[in-house]
């Protein structure tokens, strides 16, 4: 299987409403980063293993998104970041 | 002199629960997760007992033991230190750790890069490495804060991070856990493992403070 995305891509974290049980925090939707790295593993989406079905798997990536991006009240340093997991299915390609 | 908060009579099958210090169940959630718990034994799913052996293994891991042993292998021995950064689960079983079910990820700090831990959706944590989380760890003002400042809430735990140094915020959201391995303090050269070991604390695992600095040898 192979990913979408490589390390170093730019990409967009979906900004959508799901019900469903899933592993994006409200923070993060809508934002734009970098990915840090493809996980080696692949894993079930929350959205469907939450309820019993396990017929998907899917590649997760850890996105790097900028502080500054993410708060414009931050404050600190550019440099600052954070990094989170999202599954491939909440992935859009962006441009820097 | 009932051990029950609760008033009825006894003329029901009445189970106990698994840890009878916990205290009764507050809000309709704990009980339903009493419920759900009772079914699952009435159900044959796992016996009580078993319960009972899942709670004290858990209760048994603890960060000195397991995630420092860990981290002083590393500091220590720097081919252990690539595998750890590299496969993290493989690292850990080859010292007869247990990685559970999910990915270990072990996030290097450097002089340039401090890493720190939250998992804003629940309690997400190394568990089979540092034991059960702190209950900052699962407060609310952690979880929410750590994300928007991250520097503010270090320095209420004592670590001012300099702004050359860039703060790197994990969300332990998903599959990965992570384990933080600080930077080794300086004058511990002559130290083994063992004596390595005693100076990483579990918040410098998580990453909310540095590790014990070494005893000056007089």
């Amino acid at each position: 299987m192979i990913p979408r995305f490589a390390d170093g891509d730019w990409v967009r974290i979906s900004l959508r409403t799901e019900r469903r049980h899933h592993r994006v925090p409200a923070y993060a939707k809508g934002q734009v980063g970098v990915v840090e790295r493809v996980c080696d593993d692949l894993f079930h989406p929350p959205e469907e293993i939450a309820f019993g079905d396990a017929g998907r798997w899917e590649h997760v990536y850890r996105v790097r998104l900028r502080q500054t991006d993410l708060w414009p009240e931050y404050g600190g340093p550019e440099h600052d970041c954070l990094e989170l997991e999202i599954f491939e299915h909440w992935l859009e390609a962006a441009d820097e | 002199m009932s051990e029950h908060a609760h008033d009825h009579a006894h003329d029901h099958p009445h189970r106990h629960p698994p840890q009878p210090d916990h205290p009764e169940p507050a809000s309709d959630y704990q009980l339903m997760g009493v419920a759900l718990n009772e079914l699952l034994i009435e159900k044959g799913v796992y016996t009580a007992a078993e319960l009972r052996d899942r709670i004290a293994d858990i209760e048994s891991v603890e960060p000195e033991t397991h995630g420092a042993r860990v981290i002083a292998k590393a500091w220590a021995d720097p081919d252990f230190k690539q595998l750890l950064l590299a496969d993290g689960n493989a690292a850990i079983t080859g010292l007869g750790l247990n990685p559970g079910y999910t990915v270990l990820t072990v996030l290097e700090n450097r002089p340039k890069l401090h890493n720190v831990v939250v998992c804003t959706l629940c309690s997400c944590y190394p568990r089979t490495l540092l034991g059960r989380p702190p209950t900052w760890y699962k407060s609310g003002a952690y979880r929410s804060r750590l994300v928007r400042e991250p520097r503010a809430v270090l320095r209420e735990f004592g670590t001012d991070v300099p702004a050359d140094v860039e703060v790197r915020v994990h969300d332990s959201n998903a599959e990965l856990r992570y384990l933080v391995m600080p930077l080794r303090p300086a004058g511990t050269d002559g130290l083994s493992e063992e004596e390595l070991a005693a100076l990483i604390t579990r918040d410098s695992m998580i990453g909310v403070a540095p590790p014990l600095e070494a005893q000056s040898q007089v």
